[in-house]
């Protein structure tokens, strides 16, 4: 056995049987002795020359924003607590999560219907994702503000009951919760192909062995597909839930006092624009960078029956440096 | 029990018959696959069906507890249909709960194994017993480390699919068909999928379970076993069955020529 040590990459270790190789036939346990040998890496210009370069760049922008005065950098740190910002941060975090909810409810209902045996459901289920995600989400929030124009009432007659109730669209359909319906149709249309993906992604073997045992389509549905689909649903969500983080934004243009639409109120006044720019920029950085925390937890959760499960670093480096692909697989 | 006792009667089905074939036909659209299949599997037996793949042997088997709707003829199972009830000549579809509490007597283990993945050795055995016979989670814990130690796995109960070998993994999968106490077992092609040294201690259970008295239809390519543990061996061919009988007798001496063609393949 020839062992070659690399005394620089502790990565290259290099072992090859060279007792089997020179004399064929010989017993593999037969000892034999061990030679040590250095491994001179090969020379990398390429890579010398590109870390030198974005190095470089690196310090050049740092060394602009950072003494650039129209940054103001202390005028943003006294804006980041500020109470508005504060109380628009709340709204915004709100926002996502009442929105994530009701868009992973509506979104499991439209993928059963489009996994479902019925032409009528399936039919339904695709127009919905066609529509919902093909029309702009900024354009469905300011149709569902603007209902009213085309929905007055909703009354609930019943026949020999009368009018149960009645409300007008106007009273319901505050700017808040046109968000909620506008943004949590539109996601649903995503979350919807995310969760179909997930359950298609369950082999069918895995039905037939519930069925075989007497499990009923609800069951198998609950106890075995979908917990399977989770693993596979759970990478793309996180990334859904951090776009709609964002995508949240929009709702300052129907007067949803958000995030933005606090800052923006702020430097309409007092023309800080940067400063404020970089303190909202700067709470959506720091939300979305706990959200791919908790997503790795989660993401472990449901992978713990798969036997290879990758450590924090090298999650964070696959998330921040490497493909950040839609549907990637744990 | 009147149902049963009518069927019996209506159909000639003789005593002590756990599966009862009488012109079994089954369609995928315009390809025919089972021709009108006639078999009688008595309780305790075991019968073993070989035959090229295409024969319709696994289509037959999926018949029987109604994974596939037949297209015509009449399959029983203890002497009851298991998707339909038969009212004034006619089939009815039963209620979605009914089929799945006929499922549940009957025990299926398939060729790739198909254990629920996200569930240890354990979970795979007490979830259809405390969800579909609800069986208090105690007593389907026990009696579920009493079938993994019957099938030499108690060990393993921890472990998820994954961890397991091949051999190992079919192993659980019969521990969890035993869980729902079915009263016929049936195997498509249970050792097809396993490397060449797993075989044999998946057979050995299976050998074991026959020994027990349970009834067993078996889909195999395993001559050998069918040899020593059938009571009838069934050879199918086209959606047909060419040729059955003893298995000692049909092996050393077949009368069809596709038989004896097949057999000479295999052995």
């Amino acid at each position: 056995m020839v062992r070659l040590h690399s005394h620089r990459q502790a990565g290259t270790v290099i072992a090859m049987n060279a007792a089997a190789r020179t004399e064929p036939g010989a017993a593999v346990d037969q000892p034999s002795r061990t030679v040590d040998l250095t491994v001179v890496p090969r020379r990398r210009y390429g890579l010398w020359i590109g870390t030198l370069l974005t190095l470089l760049l690196a310090s050049v922008v740092t060394h602009a924003i950072a003494t650039n005065p129209a940054f103001a950098w202390d005028v943003a740190f006294g804006y980041i607590l500020h109470p508005s910002i504060l109380r628009g941060l709340g709204t915004t975090l709100l926002l996502t999560v009442l929105i994530m909810v009701v868009a992973i409810v509506v979104g499991t209902v439209i993928a059963i219907m489009r996994v479902s045996p019925s032409v009528v459901l399936q039919g339904f289920g695709s127009a919905y994702v066609w529509f919902f995600r093909g029309v702009p989400a900024l354009i469905q929030l300011i149709f569902w503000f603007n209902l009213a124009l085309i929905v007055r009432e909703f009354t609930l007659t019943l026949p020999g009951l009368g009018t149960v109730f009645s409300v007008r669209t106007n009273d319901v359909m505050s700017p808040f919760v046109a968000a909620v319906v506008a943004l949590s149709l539109c996601e649903a249309g995503y979350m919807a192909e995310i969760i179909r993906a997930g359950i298609k992604s369950v082999p069918h073997g895995q039905t037939e062995a519930a069925s075989s045992l007497g499990m009923t389509y609800g069951s198998i549905l609950r106890r075995i597909v979908l917990p399977q689909a989770m693993r596979f649903v759970v990478p793309p969500t996180g990334n859904e839930a951090i776009n709609l983080l964002k995508m949240t934004s929009l709702v300052t243009y129907i007067a949803v006092d958000d995030l933005f639409y606090a800052a923006q109120s702020i430097y309409a006044r007092t023309f800080e624009t940067i400063p404020l720019l970089m303190v909202v920029s700067f709470w959506y950085l720091l939300v979305v960078t706990l959200m791919s925390f908790g997503q790795y937890h989660i993401e472990r959760y449901y992978g713990r029956s798969d036997i290879q499960s990758e450590g924090m670093t090298a999650w964070l480096f696959r998330t921040t440096l490497g493909r950040h692909a839609r549907g990637a697989q744990p | 029990m009147n149902e049963r006792a009518d069927n019996q009667l209506r159909f000639g089905v003789p005593d002590g018959t756990m599966v009862f074939s009488r012109g079994v036909r089954k369609s995928f659209g315009p390809l025919e696959v089972l021709k009108g299949i006639d078999l009688e599997v008595p309780s305790g037996s075991v019968a073993c069906i070989i035959g090229p793949s295409g024969s319709g042997k696994s289509t037959f088997l999926r018949c029987i507890n109604h994974l596939e709707k037949l297209s015509g003829g009449v399959l029983l199972v203890d002497s009851e249909f298991v998707g339909y009830d038969l009212r004034d000549g006619r089939l009815h579809e039963v209620s979605h709960r009914l089929l799945c509490r006929r499922r549940a007597e009957i025990g299926m283990v398939f060729q790739s194994f198909n254990l629920f993945s996200h569930m240890t050795a354990l979970e795979n055995l007490t979830e259809a017993p405390t969800r579909v016979r609800g069986t208090p989670a105690a007593e389907a814990k026990r009696e579920a480390m009493e079938l993994l130690a019957r099938v030499g796995l108690a060990e393993k109960a921890g472990a998820y699919p994954r961890e397991l070998s091949g051999g190992q993994q079919q192993r659980v999968a019969i521990a969890r068909a035993l869980a729902m106490k079915p009263k016929v077992l049936l195997f498509d092609e249970p050792t097809s999928a396993l490397d060449p040294e797993l075989v044999g201690e998946v057979l050995q259970v299976m050998r074991d379970l026959a020994e027990s008295g349970m009834t067993m239809v078996v889909v195999t390519h395993e001559v050998g076993f069918a040899r020593e543990v059938g009571d009838q061996l069934v050879f199918m061919d086209g959606g047909v069955i060419v040729e059955r009988g003893s298995p000692r007798d049909m092996i050393a001496s077949p009368q069809s020529p596709r038989t004896r063609e097949f057999l000479s393949r295999v052995l």
